[in-house]
């Protein structure tokens, strides 16, 4: 196992453990309220992940902020876990190595599995002493941008990922099931392979083996001998398959589009691939 | 306290596939629901027993769901 990720088992011999801070981050901002892995911290991925004047990751002195008030120094080791197959525990991941910390990792099946093994939760929030937190600019190798995604679209030098289902894919729906549709148009960026993030993930939540993931992305042309871009509709389901491309299978050039549908399916003039 | 009484299921709700997840924790029971593709929760609801947990959270997936529309792609 890369060492980005721990077991279940590894997190509960080390929630007391001061070198290492446990952070949920959920899809739903009320779960780290119902219980959760004794003494993590949470975070709202919609306050806290991001700018919430203008559509951007979360601004440097704002990181800053949360991780020293989340007793996390530039040493810390940062555990990240939570629901929907860690959607936004990635998402977390995604900006803190932005950001240059150096040791974050994911609770490989998340909450789901940690509750699912019945294993302890807490109602407590833990007494954390403030840290000093100093971050470095943001690594934009890691994140793409609309001009970089069209100019990828265009000329075919990235390969693109969508990783939404293929019913967002073909634009038969625009938004998951049961969520709000947001966005103009349907289907998907000119020249983007689809291969859905859920194909990263086993039935518990855990990631599938390293050979398992190569294959997968083998079979579609996706062998990290060029860049990569992953897309999806908020740029949280990518984040995952960021997390798969870059550090579990250890391809160099991968990047995010966060702008992701939400941006791309609403821009006037875009082109737009269906099925 | 700990999860108490797991349980997951697939089931047909307005014609999407959900996934269903219940169990317990301490007096309440909490249900999420999450469409089987692509895996989003988008319905929850709390109760004092799993029936009303589950009823409460499939009350609110059948009208979540009723809003989704489908387009045809050709």
């Amino acid at each position: 196992m890369a060492n980005v990720l721990v077991t279940t088992d590894w997190v509960a011999q080390h929630t007391n453990d001061a070198s290492i801070r446990i952070v949920e981050v959920d899809v739903d901002t009320t779960a780290y309220d119902q219980g959760h892995v004794p003494g993590a911290v949470g975070w709202n991925w919609t306050t806290e992940l991001c700018d919430t004047l203008v559509r951007d990751i979360i601004p440097i002195k704002k990181l800053e902020e949360l991780l020293g008030r989340s007793g996390v120094d530039n040493k810390t080791t940062i555990v990240l876990y939570g629901d929907n197959n860690n959607w936004f525990a990635a998402w977390a991941f995604w900006q803190l190595k932005m950001y240059g910390h150096q040791d974050v990792r994911i609770m490989d099946g998340g909450r789901k599995k940690w509750i699912a093994e019945s294993r302890e939760l807490t109602t407590d929030k833990p007494n954390t002493a403030p840290k000093t937190y100093k971050a470095s600019a943001p690594d934009t190798s890691l994140r793409a941008f609309l001009a970089e995604v069209q100019q990828a679209s265009a000329g075919q030098k990235a390969a693109l990922v969508d990783v939404r289902s293929p019913a967002e894919f073909t634009g038969e729906i625009l938004a998951p099931p049961g969520l709000p549709e947001t966005c103009q148009r349907g289907g998907h960026i000119p020249g983007a392979k689809s291969i859905p993030w859920g194909k990263n993930c086993n039935d518990d939540g855990t990631f599938k083996s390293v050979d398992d993931l190569k294959a997968l992305y083998a079979g579609q042309g996706i062998s990290g001998d060029k860049p990569i871009i992953a897309y999806c509709r908020i740029g949280e389901r990518s984040s995952l398959t960021w997390f798969v491309l870059k550090h579990l299978l250890g391809f160099q050039n991968v990047k995010n589009y966060d702008g992701s549908w939400t941006e791309w399916g609403n821009l006037v003039g875009a082109a737009v691939e269906k099925p | 306290m700990k999860a108490e009484g797991y349980t997951k299921r697939r089931q047909d709700v307005g014609g999407w596939a959900v996934e269903i997840e219940t169990y317990q924790l301490g007096d309440v029971y909490y249900c999420t629901i999450n469409n089987v593709d692509p895996g989003a929760r988008f319905a929850r609801a709390e109760g004092s027993t799993r029936e009303e947990a589950e009823a409460k959270a499939l009350e609110k997936a059948g009208r979540y769901l009723a809003q989704t529309r489908r387009f045809t792609t050709g």
